[in-house]
């Protein structure tokens, strides 16, 4: 059993004229994580606070919030690991909903551009399935593990300066299929992925990856992207007949 | 009251939902389809699924073994006609998603991989590493991106079904972002909601599993059919109710009680097999319900080990050696390591059975229509029933597939009938009365989260993995006074925006009448059959229960119970043998 001392960023649009901190006092056990600590408030301290949550295992992306200013799941973030105050915030780089709720409209918009779907190169068989060996699988299967959870939006300096850009996830979304045995929609993709708000605006700051809690590697995937953009740029300009 | 229009309205966007609405969009694109979630689609608890879906693929298997398998199983409650529909369109449906793109794993030559899970005869779970749920939710939520018929309604909660001369004419919902309510008149309404395992304090279920889906249903007169089937899954962290996926026995790990016995085989789950070599259909890969039940009697003979979180005994995983644990069962490491510090390369990790699935639902019929004309529900929320008494792991998933794409089959043919009668507008307006009442009352005694507790005290000590007649009497009246006082309690947050006080105080309600459902049905069921097992009555009694329950909303008054016959078609009742093969 330990004290900790919450400081969580509090934001109510219709009461409230602008953000501020509130601070709880919670008995947590050893073994919680922040979430843990956050449903207790909301139990027994303070049925106002608002904030995301659902399968506390890190798989369905909701309660990514800032936790000592680093962008984390607050279902994986474990109290043994803050020994003092700690202090939790909403999501940097999204606009506040309420409390520790944040706007995703962006993230939701950008995903559905980068058509994160099929585009079969072949027709489907009859009845069967596409072959797919263990190495062809293995050529994306990282890139599919992305639970949208927006981490690295918020821990991308490219982003909070250029809100227009992509963004790591749906980058690495758009490439998880690019790199699919199964996919020929590359073109169709490379038209967001290539522009200027695309892999291009990416600094290589490397920061996303850092933060991801499923070791997705965005940032690897954006520089494979750099780097078959810039193939794509010589072949059309100086060997169009190697274009297919 | 803002209002939006479409042909058919889903709600819940997981992978039934998602699956009834791409059919939906892919037979005719000049549909309007509204898919209305409290949360955003990739949120749904689909995700959470680890282990994979069941569907006949391989050669040395037949659907025969499939619907012999999920029939004894379900300790014959599944209706037969239903069973052979779904193993029939199962293939179907994991092919279908092979085509959209699923990273399902492989075998050497490219062809899918299946892995062994518990209850069934053949190796015919097809699977993606340890999040197959996951993979499966994502697939279908990308894959509906590209239709823009399928128009989103993302943390919008249903309140209300709107019913008008009998039949269903759709629903309001609250902009969780607005605090608003909306009207969305619709032509035809398909539930896939979840389950409702928040009921319970242990449980493998996220947050948002509170059976919003079912209680709509029952509300607006349609009955929730076999609710006191409640599937407790063996493997659970017992620090948090993590899941462990069955596939860890799939794989080979063993459970042991503190003496080291893989005490299985003394409950005819047996004999031993060698370790490391599971058989299919015994011992670790036996029924869900027949090893939660013997870790039941393992804890009575002071067998378990003692954590600080309880009684548990162990998952033995380390033989499989950290090459097979890191490609097979990533996750369940990752989670083993964070949540109880023990990594199963190097230890076996203490669990204990967790409720995980709920079999019973609304009332749905082989075609995943409802008994109200032009509401249709799929997914863990309806009650086909292909589950019975007790689901067989691996069949949900494809069960959300095949059922979620047959509701909207049956709800395109319901259009495709002809109209229905206008209106709503006044329906909708008394929905909204009804929340606006909620928020702004005051003088109110009681409170979310203390009612939320006394009923998860009661289902965990009278409707757990067994029961008996005096503890269930006993949560049946616990039950009803919370029915009363439900209506006393007063929200501390009367503010519009993304009002997570009144949300919680919704799914409580949702949460009460479920509950109320299944410790009423739990009750009338005087015999023990697959998950419902009585100390008081421990044998299965054919002659009076080879029935469904129906339970009946009565508003005022606890639920009507009623039965309903089960669809014997090829399988009669018989022994459910999990001896491999000895007995």
């Amino acid at each position: 059993m330990r004290q900790v001392e919450l400081e969580v960023l509090r934001y109510n649009p219709e009461t409230d004229r602008e953000p501020h901190f509130q601070r709880y006092a919670v008995d947590c056990q050893e073994e919680w994580v922040v979430l843990d600590a956050l449903n207790h408030v909301k139990e027994t301290l303070d049925p106002t606070l608002s904030y995301r949550w659902s399968c506390h295992m890190a798989v369905c992306g909701s309660c990514g919030m800032m936790v000592n200013g680093e962008p984390k799941l607050a279902c994986k973030a474990f109290l043994r690991d803050y020994p003092g105050v700690i202090r939790v915030e909403p999501l940097r780089h999204f606009p506040v909903e309420r409390d520790l709720v944040t706007v995703i409209d962006d993230f939701v918009a950008k995903l559905a551009r980068v058509k994160p779907y099929l585009i079969p190169k072949d027709k489907a068989p009859e009845a069967a399935e596409f072959r797919q060996t263990p190495a062809q699988l293995k050529r994306y299967k990282q890139f599919t593990l992305c639970i949208n959870c927006m981490l690295c939006y918020a821990a991308c300096p490219e982003y909070g300066l250029i809100p227009k850009y992509l963004g790591p996830a749906a980058i690495a979304l758009a490439h998880r299929w690019n790199r699919d045995s199964r996919d020929g929609g590359r073109d169709a993709r490379q038209e967001e992925l290539a522009a200027t708000e695309g892999a291009w605006e990416c600094s290589f700051v490397g920061a996303c990856s850092e933060v991801c809690p499923e070791h997705v590697d965005p940032a690897g995937a954006i520089q494979q992207v750099k780097i078959e953009s810039t193939v794509d740029w010589y072949q059309a300009h100086l060997m169009p007949w190697t274009k297919k | 009251m803002e209002t939006h229009s479409a042909d058919v309205a889903i709600i819940g966007a997981g992978g039934a939902g998602l699956r009834a609405a791409i059919a939906l969009a892919q037979s005719a694109p000049s549909l309007r389809i509204a898919l209305i979630s409290k949360v955003y689609p990739m949120r749904s608890h689909t995700c959470a699924a680890e282990g994979g879906a069941a569907g006949v693929i391989k050669p040395d298997d037949s659907l025969e073994h499939h619907f012999n398998d999920t029939v004894g199983g379900g300790d014959w409650l599944s209706d037969q006609d239903a069973v052979d529909y779904f193993i029939r369109e199962a293939p179907t449906e994991l092919l279908q998603l092979e085509h959209w793109g699923c990273p399902w794993s492989r075998e050497a030559d490219g062809s899918v991989a299946v892995r062994p899970f518990g209850g069934m005869k053949k190796q015919r779970t097809w699977f993606a590493a340890d999040k197959s749920g996951f993979h499966i939710l994502h697939t279908l939520f990308q894959t509906s991106l590209q239709f823009p018929s399928i128009q989103r309604f993302d943390e919008f909660y249903a309140t209300d079904l709107l019913v008008e001369d009998g039949r269903c004419v759709g629903l309001t919902a609250i902009e969780m972002r607005s605090g608003q309510m909306r009207w969305f008149d619709a032509r035809a309404v398909i539930i896939a909601g979840g389950g409702a395992g928040r009921m319970f304090p242990f449980t493998t279920n996220g947050a948002i599993k509170t059976g919003d889906g079912m209680a709509l249903a029952y509300r607006a007169g349609v009955p929730l059919k076999d609710m006191e089937f409640v599937q407790y899954h063996p493997t659970g962290l017992p620090s948090t109710g993590t899941l462990l996926t069955e596939a860890c026995r799939g794989e080979g790990g063993v459970l042991l009680n503190k003496n080291g016995r893989r005490f299985l085989q003394d409950y005819g789950m047996g004999p031993e097999t060698p370790l490391g070599k599971p058989v299919l259909k015994t011992m670790e890969l036996g029924p869900r319900d027949r090893v939660s039940q013997a870790f039941w009697h393992e804890q009575r003979k002071g067998n378990a080990i003692a954590t600080r979180w309880g009684d548990a005994m162990l998952l033995d995983m380390r033989h499989l050696g950290e090459k097979t644990i890191n490609e097979r069962l990533p996750l369940v490491r990752d989670m083993s390591i964070s949540y109880m510090g023990v990594d199963p390369v190097t230890d076996p990790v203490p669990v204990r059975p967790v409720v995980h699935y709920m079999m019973g639902g609304i009332h749905t019929d082989i075609n995943a229509a409802t008994s109200l004309p032009g509401l249709y529900a799929a997914g863990e929320c309806a009650c086909v029933s292909i589950n019975g008494a007790n689901r067989l792991g691996s069949n949900s998933l494809t069960e959300l597939l095949v059922f979620g794409r047959r509701a909207a089959v049956s709800a395109l043919e319901y259009l495709q009938q002809g109209g229905r009668p206008a209106g709503g507008a006044a329906l909708a307006e008394a929905a909204q009365a009804r929340v606006r009442e909620l928020v702004q009352r005051t003088g109110g005694t009681e409170s979310v989260a203390g009612l939320r507790k006394e009923m998860m005290q009661a289902m965990e000590e009278h409707a757990g993995i067994y029961r008996s007649g005096e503890g269930l009497a006993a949560a049946c009246a616990k039950l009803g006074e919370l029915r009363q006082r439900y209506r006393r309690i007063e929200l501390h947050d009367k503010t519009n925006v993304y009002n997570t006080d009144l949300l919680q105080a919704l799914e409580l309600g949702s949460m009460l009448d479920c509950a109320e459902a299944v410790v009423q049905s739990a009750a009338a069921r005087k015999e023990s059959r697959g998950a419902h097992q009585r100390l008081d009555f421990p044998g299965r009694d054919d002659r009076q229960f080879l029935r469904h329950s129906l339970a009946a909303y009565a508003g005022e008054g606890p639920p009507r119970v009623s039965y309903r016959d089960v669809v014997i078609t090829r399988s009669p009742p018989g022994v459910r043998d999990y001896s491999g093969g000895h007995e």
